[in-house]
């Protein structure tokens, strides 16, 4: 179920050159109104959003529509820190991630093969983190970081942290927040192409007198880059637009504010919508020229 | 046969171990416990919010905040509804979850389908439709979506988050069932169709109930995206409060006890379901291997 889903996010599209030819009337049918529905609120929204973007303000507060690239040039001059912070944060979330599921998804898709059971129960504890509310899950550890929390308290008694340094509102905590969220995403497609991989081509790699290190690096890792590749993504993309971890309430502070913060703040607070809309195009358009980079140059174009 | 020949057929076929062969098990060169020891901290490490949240689910609160542990109760189970705003914004989370999760279902499996089985013009700019909202940053979404309801002066309610959430559950709705479709034999289609079933009687009792499982889970999961969303969510809102909205909203004053029981009992349902489905497809995939 879930799973299965998640893992096929990144999967080939099989069996399409076999689809026979027929009647495309009926294909019409099955897809016009899922179609409609994506345009009219995917595509159409985008749009709005541009509009938005150029909008002018005259001197009494209202807004008109125009062409003011201006507004381009002012959002990112003046968040341009955040705008960078969200993507070094996004990147560093990533590269943790990853590095903290690849030994955990190698685990339970291929050594714990021989025990289903254990492999089904280990999947299972993997994506428990889903099923409990993203929000409150985070102010748990907001909470266990806090000043008073286990963590903190431990660390200073160890002197590895001053008397007075802070975890919560600090850029690490929404660093381990953010990586620990999108921890699931990125080691469920990992697990689902190693669960795939062939025993037999690391035991040719072996007979080849490859060591076990060459194996992997020559081997296993090719073996699963599509996983990797969507494991990335799907931990990058929400990571760079998140603004719940780096939120005040939670575990961010005013020093680890990210793009998603001002976007939610232009719009929802203080109602400034060009700045908001044009900050968001920002974001989509680095976020879009980032991923088609990565993708073509992992050489995993069938990702769609 | 040169001696070189032969010392290598001598290494393949000899039965004794070659010392420069690296043994089968321990190939990948972390030692034999670090792996299995790394994992299961690595797991507890996942569950720590997890279990801090239903340990405090049971805390006989004090005050407004639910932080520090002042005694074990079950108070909180049996009066969930006590704190009003929390079953309130449970029950509005529930509707939009199930009505999203059914338009979503419909509309991405007749998506699906068309992509597997049909040929079409403009296949490729229809997958990139369809890729594009799972690539797009959930704040790019959500404040699309208000700019359009701003401008088209819809006003913000239940209707417009059930739209926003059909609208990010589809894609993830296509492409679930789109694997299980593609991993459909078209022969058992076609026997249909020899059998002379009409084109409606091959999809109602052939091809529906083979896509079912892909159907289901689909289902499953944009009921839980549709349930935990809270970016897109909260820009499309208005006054009205989800489960999550809410939570971000009591966070600053602090979150009942009860909040924490609704999590959890969502929590244990759901690993309840995702546990089963695993026993019914192990136990077919038995039956299938027996069968064979």
């Amino acid at each position: 179920m879930a799973i299965t889903a998640f893992g096929a996010g990144g999967g080939p599209a099989a069996a399409v050159d076999a689809a026979p030819k027929r009647r495309s009337w009926v294909a019409l049918f099955l897809l016009l109104p899922g179609i409609l529905y994506l345009v009219l609120f995917f595509i159409v929204p985008l749009v709005s959003l541009i509009i938005t973007s150029l909008e002018t303000q005259s001197p009494d507060g209202a807004f008109a529509y125009g062409f003011q690239w201006q507004n381009y040039v002012d959002s990112v001059g003046t968040f341009g820190t955040q705008i960078w912070r969200s993507f070094f944060f996004a990147i560093l979330a990533t590269v943790i991630a990853l590095l903290f599921s690849y030994p955990l998804a190698y685990f339970i898709g291929v050594k714990a093969r021989r025990w289903p059971l254990l492999q089904s129960f280990m999947l299972i504890l993997v994506v428990a983190p889903f099923f409990i509310s993203f929000l409150l899950r985070t102010l748990a550890w907001k909470t266990i970081l806090s000043d008073d929390g286990p963590v903190v308290s431990a660390l200073k008694g160890l002197s590895l942290l001053g008397p007075q340094a802070h975890i919560t509102g600090e850029p690490i905590a929404v660093v381990f927040g953010l990586t620990y969220n999108f921890i699931p995403f990125m080691c469920l497609p990992i697990y689902t192409t190693l669960e795939r991989l062939d025993i037999r081509y690391l035991e040719a790699s072996s007979d080849l007198y490859a060591g076990g290190w060459a194996t992997f690096r020559k081997v296993t890792i090719p073996l699963s880059l599509p996983g990797i590749v969507s494991g990335t993504l799907l931990t990058f993309i929400p990571a760079a637009g998140d603004y719940v971890n780096a939120s005040q309430d939670f575990l961010g502070g005013t020093s680890s504010t990210m793009i998603g913060n001002v976007i939610q703040s232009n719009f929802l607070v203080q109602e400034n919508y060009p700045v908001a809309a044009a900050l968001s195009i920002v974001l989509m358009f680095v976020i879009l020229v980032v991923v088609s980079v990565y993708v073509k140059r992992s050489g995993t174009d069938d990702l769609l | 046969m040169s001696a070189q020949e032969g010392l290598v057929l001598g290494k393949i076929y000899s039965a004794e171990p070659d010392a420069r062969r690296t043994p089968p098990r321990g190939r990948f060169s972390l030692g034999k416990w670090l792996l299995p020891v790394y994992s299961a901290l690595a797991l507890a490490f996942l569950l720590i919010p997890i279990v801090y949240t239903i340990v405090f689910s049971f805390n006989a609160q004090t005050g407004k905040s639910n932080i520090a542990w002042s005694g074990f109760t079950l108070a909180n189970w049996s009066g969930v509804c006590a704190e009003q705003d929390v079953c309130a914004a449970f029950g509005t989370s529930i509707l939009i979850g199930l009505v999203s999760t059914i338009a979503a279902t419909i509309l991405g499996t007749m998506i699906a389908i068309a992509l597997v089985r049909y040929r079409f013009p403009f296949r490729s700019a229809v997958s990139l439709l369809i890729f594009l909202p799972m690539a797009t940053p959930e704040v790019v979404m959500g404040a699309g979506l208000a700019a359009q309801f701003l401008s088209a002066g819809i006003p913000k309610g239940i209707g417009t988050i059930i739209i926003a959430h059909t609208l990010f559950c589809l894609s993830f709705v296509v492409v679930t069932v789109k694997a299980r479709a593609a991993s459909l034999d078209p022969a058992l289609e076609e026997a249909g169709r020899d059998l002379y079933g009409s084109p409606s009687q091959v999809f109602r009792l052939i091809t529906l109930p083979l896509l079912l499982p892909g159907i289901l889970a689909a289902a499953l999961l944009s009921f839980s995206l549709s349930f935990d969303d809270f970016i897109i969510t909260y820009f499309n809102s208005g006054t009205v409060q989800t489960f999550p909205t809410y939570i971000y909203i009591s966070a600053q004053r602090g979150i009942p006890a009860q909040a924490n029981v609704i999590a959890s009992a969502v929590f244990l349902i759901a690993i309840a379901i995702v546990v089963i489905s695993q026993i019914v497809t192990q136990s077919r995939q038995k039956r299938l291997n027996a069968v064979r």
